[in-house]
C-alpha cells in the first residue's frame, strides 16, 4: 500500500523537515504522497511536488488549513487514512501536536521520534533522554510515526515534478480552536534544524544582553545557527525556539560549540550526534567534556570574542 | 470548574539510567522515582487557578504501581484537593493511559485538563493529544502561558518558530511546556496535610479499559557512545584543530 507524509510548511515554503522525514517514508517502502494541509500553500505543494520520490501531492486548502491547527487537520488525514498503512510526520512541532490525534482516532499507537527505519514495521526510537534505544514494531493496521529530522539526510529535489491534486477539506474540528497570532523569532541566521554550525550559549552569559554580545558575533562570522540551554531560555537570555536538548530541538551540525553550558542529560539529548563538539567552560570538570572532542577550559568571555577575532 | 491534572511516576530526571545486558529493558531496581517534571508544573498551574478562584477543585489522576500514591500525594501537599490512583503494572501506553483518562474525564466532567506535554521516560509526547481526540474537546499542547475567560482559554504555545497564541473552547485539553510557572515546593505542614487528603483507587476495568500492549518493545539497546576527546590548550589550537584535523570550518 501506501504512505502518507504530512508536509511541515509555512505555506509560503516547504520546511526542510519535510525532505528529511520523506527519506525516512522512502526507507520504509511503498508509493509516498505528501499532503500539504493549509492555505494559499500552492508554493510548498509545488516544492513537495518537486522532491525525489514522491507519487503525488494532495493540497488540502481551507480557512481552518491555514495554521495547521491540530483538530482540522487530524480530521483532515483520518478522512484519507484508508488509503494508506502508514502515516508520518517530521516531529515537529506541528508533527508532534497533530499525529497523536490522528492514531488515537484510528485506535492505534503511534511511534514517536524514530531515528531508524528496521523494516517497514520496525523501527529504533530513544527513550530516557537518548540515553537508551528502543527496537519497536507496530502490528496495527496502520503505522502511525513521527521521525526524528536530525537522523535523515534530506531527500534531494528530482528531475519531474509530482502531480499536484486538490483534496477538498471540510471544516471539522475548526469550531474548538481559534488562531490568534504567531510571535516567530526572526533571524538571517540558518535555522537550527539544518545549520551545519550551531554555537549555544548556557547560563554562564549571565543576561540577554551579554548572551547577544558574546555569542551572536561568533555565530555570524562562522555562518552559525545559535542555540541555548534550558537554563539560558528560562532565564529570558534566548527565546524559547532556541532550546537545545530532550525537550527542545534536536540536532545534529558538524560543529555543535558549547559555550558555558554544563552539559546535562537533558541537554546532551539535543546535540550529543553532532559530528564534531567543541566545549568551552570554566570548570574543567564539567560533563559536557565528557562528551567534547575538543575542550579548552577557560572564562568564555575572554575566549570567544578571542576566537572570533583570530577567525 | 474543576481541573483534572494526570500525574505519571517517571525514574527522576537526574537519574542516568543503565540499559540491561541482556537488552530486555532498562534497569530501574533501586533508582530514584519522582513525578514527572512537566506534570509539577501541569499541577502547580491547576493550583494557581484555584487559588485565582478560577477553579474550584483539582483532582490529579495517576496509571501505575501502587507506589504511584507517592506522586499523588506529592501533588496533594502542592495543593491538588483529591487523588485517584488507577492501578496498573508495567508498562501502560499512552493510547490505553487516554482511553482510562477519558473514563475519568467523562465521570468528573472537568472544565480543564492540564497534563504534562511528555513523559520523561518513554519521551512519547502523545497522551495529551490522543486524551484530546478521544473525547473530542480542544487541544493547545506546549503551553507557556494560560489565561481563561468565559468559556474559553487563551493559550500561548511553544512552537518550533517562537510562539503560537491560540484560543480554545472550554472543556480543554492543555499540556505544559517548561516556561508555564516555576512549580513550589511542599512544606512540612502541606506534607502532613495531604496524608488526610482523600486519594481512592480504581482499576482499568472499571473504566471498561483492558490494558493491552499494541508495540512489542523487541530489544533496547545501548546508544552508540561518545569518547571524551582531548583539551586543547589555546583559541590558536582549538583553531587548527577544527580546521586542519576536524576539517569542519
Ligand atoms: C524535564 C526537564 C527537561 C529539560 N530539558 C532540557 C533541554 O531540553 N535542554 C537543556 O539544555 N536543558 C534541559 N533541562 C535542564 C537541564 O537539566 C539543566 O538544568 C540545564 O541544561 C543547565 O543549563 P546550563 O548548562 O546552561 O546551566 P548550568 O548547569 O548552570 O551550567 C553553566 C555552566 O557554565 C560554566 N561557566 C560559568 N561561568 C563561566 C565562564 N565565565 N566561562 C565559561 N564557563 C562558565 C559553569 O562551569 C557551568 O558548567 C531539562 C530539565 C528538566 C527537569
Ligand atoms: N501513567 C500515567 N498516569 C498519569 N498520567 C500520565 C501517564 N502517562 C502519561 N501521563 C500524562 O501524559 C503526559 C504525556 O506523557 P507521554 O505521552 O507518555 O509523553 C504526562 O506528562 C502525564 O501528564
Amino acid at each position: 500500500m501506501a504512505i502518507l507524509l504530512l508536509a511541515d510548511h509555512d505555506n509560503a515554503t516547504l520546511f526542510e523537515t519535510t525532505a528529511r522525514a520523506l527519506t525516512a517514508a522512502s526507507r520504509i517502502g511503498g508509493e509516498i504522497d505528501i499532503l500539504v494541509a493549509g492555505k494559499g500553500a500552492g508554493a510548498a505543494a509545488q516544492a513537495a511536488a518537486g522532491l525525489t520520490g514522491v507519487r503525488r501531492v494532495l493540497l488540502a486548502e481551507a480557512d481552518a488549513l491555514e495554521h495547521r491547527l491540530a483538530e482540522p487537520t487530524a480530521a483532515l488525514i483520518v478522512a484519507i487514512a484508508s488509503s494508506y498503512d502508514t502515516i508520518i510526520a517530521p516531529a515537529t512541532s506541528t508533527g508532534k501536536n497533530v499525529l497523536p490525534r490522528v492514531a488515537a482516532l484510528l485506535d492505534v499507537m503511534q511511534i514517536s521520534d524514530a531515528i531508524e527505519v528496521v523494516s517497514s514495521d520496525t523501527f529504533k526510537r530513544p527513550i530516557y533522554a537518548g540515553n537508551a534505544i528502543e527496537v519497536v514494531q507496530s502490528r496495527e493496521a496502520v503505522r502511525v510515526v513521527t521521525v526524528r529530522t536530525s537522523s535523515f539526510d534530506a531527500a534531494a529535489a528530482g528531475a519531474s515534478a509530482a502531480p499536484v491534486e486538490a483534496l477538498p477539506a471540510g471544516a471539522e474540528g475548526a469550531e474548538l480552536s481559534r488562531f490568534v497570532e504567531n510571535l516567530l523569532s526572526h533571524s538571517d541566521r540558518p535555522e537550527l534544524g539544518s545549520a551545519k554550525i550551531i554555537v549555544s550559549g548556557g547560563r554562564a552569559l549571565g543576561s540577554q544582553e551579554r548572551f547577544n554580545q558574546i555569542i551572536n558575533p561568533l555565530a555570524d562570522k562562522l555562518g552559525a545557527a545559535v542555540g541555548a540551554s534550558r537554563a539560558a531560555v528560562d532565564a529570558g537570555y534566548a527565546p524559547n525556539d532556541f532550546q537545545v536538548g530532550q525537550t527542545g530541538k534536536i540536532v545534529a551540525p558538524d560543529l555543535y560549540v558549547a559555550c558555558g553550558i554544563s552539559g546535562a542529560i537533558q541537554h546532551l539529548a539535543g546535540m550529543k550526534d553532532s559530528k564534531i563538539i567543541v566545549a568551552i567552560n570554566n570548570d574543567g570538570e564539567a560533563p559536557i567534556f565528557q562528551v567534547a572532542d575538543y575542550g579548552l577550559v577557560g572564562d568564555l568571555f575572554e575566549i570567544l570574542p578571542e576566537l572570533e577575532r583570530q577567525l | 470548574m474543576k481541573v483534572l491534572v494526570p500525574v505519571k511516576r517517571v525514574v527522576d530526571y537526574n537519574v542516568k539510567i543503565r540499559v540491561k545486558s541482556d537488552g530486555t529493558g532498562v534497569d530501574l531496581a533501586n533508582v530514584k522515582m519522582s513525578m514527572n517534571p512537566f506534570d509539577e508544573i501541569a499541577v502547580e498551574e491547576a493550583v494557581r487557578l484555584k487559588e485565582s478562584g478560577a477553579a474550584s477543585e483539582v483532582i490529579v489522576v495517576s496509571v501505575g504501581p501502587a507506589q504511584a500514591q507517592e506522586v499523588l500525594r506529592t501533588a496533594l501537599a502542592m495543593g491538588a484537593d483529591r487523588a485517584i490512583l488507577i492501578v496498573a503494572e508495567g508498562t501502560v501506553e499512552p493510547l490505553t493511559v487516554a482511553k482510562l483518562l477519558k473514563g475519568v474525564a467523562l465521570a468528573e466532567e472537568p472544565g480543564l485538563v492540564i497534563l504534562g506535554k511528555q513523559a520523561i521516560d518513554d519521551d512519547c509526547n502523545q497522551t495529551g493529544q490522543m486524551l484530546s481526540a478521544l473525547l473530542g474537546w480542544s487541544q493547545a499542547t506546549f503551553a507557556s502561558k494560560l489565561e481563561l475567560s468565559g468559556n474559553t482559554a487563551k493559550v500561548t504555545r511553544e512552537i518550533d518558530g517562537g510562539l503560537q497564541v491560540i484560543d480554545v473552547t472550554l472543556p480543554a485539553i492543555v499540556t505544559a511546556d517548561l516556561r508555564l510557572n516555576e512549580p513550589r515546593y511542599a512544606s512540612l505542614p502541606n506534607i502532613m496535610k495531604a496524608k488526610k487528603k482523600p486519594l481512592v483507587q480504581q482499576t482499568p476495568e472499571d473504566y471498561g479499559v483492558t490494558p493491552a500492549a499494541r508495540l512489542s518493545v523487541l530489544r533496547v539497546e545501548e546508544p552508540s557512545g561518545r569518547q571524551a576527546g582531548m583539551r586543547v590548550s589555546s583559541v590558536a589550537e582549538l583553531l587548527d584543530k577544527l580546521k586542519n584535523e576536524a576539517a569542519v570550518i
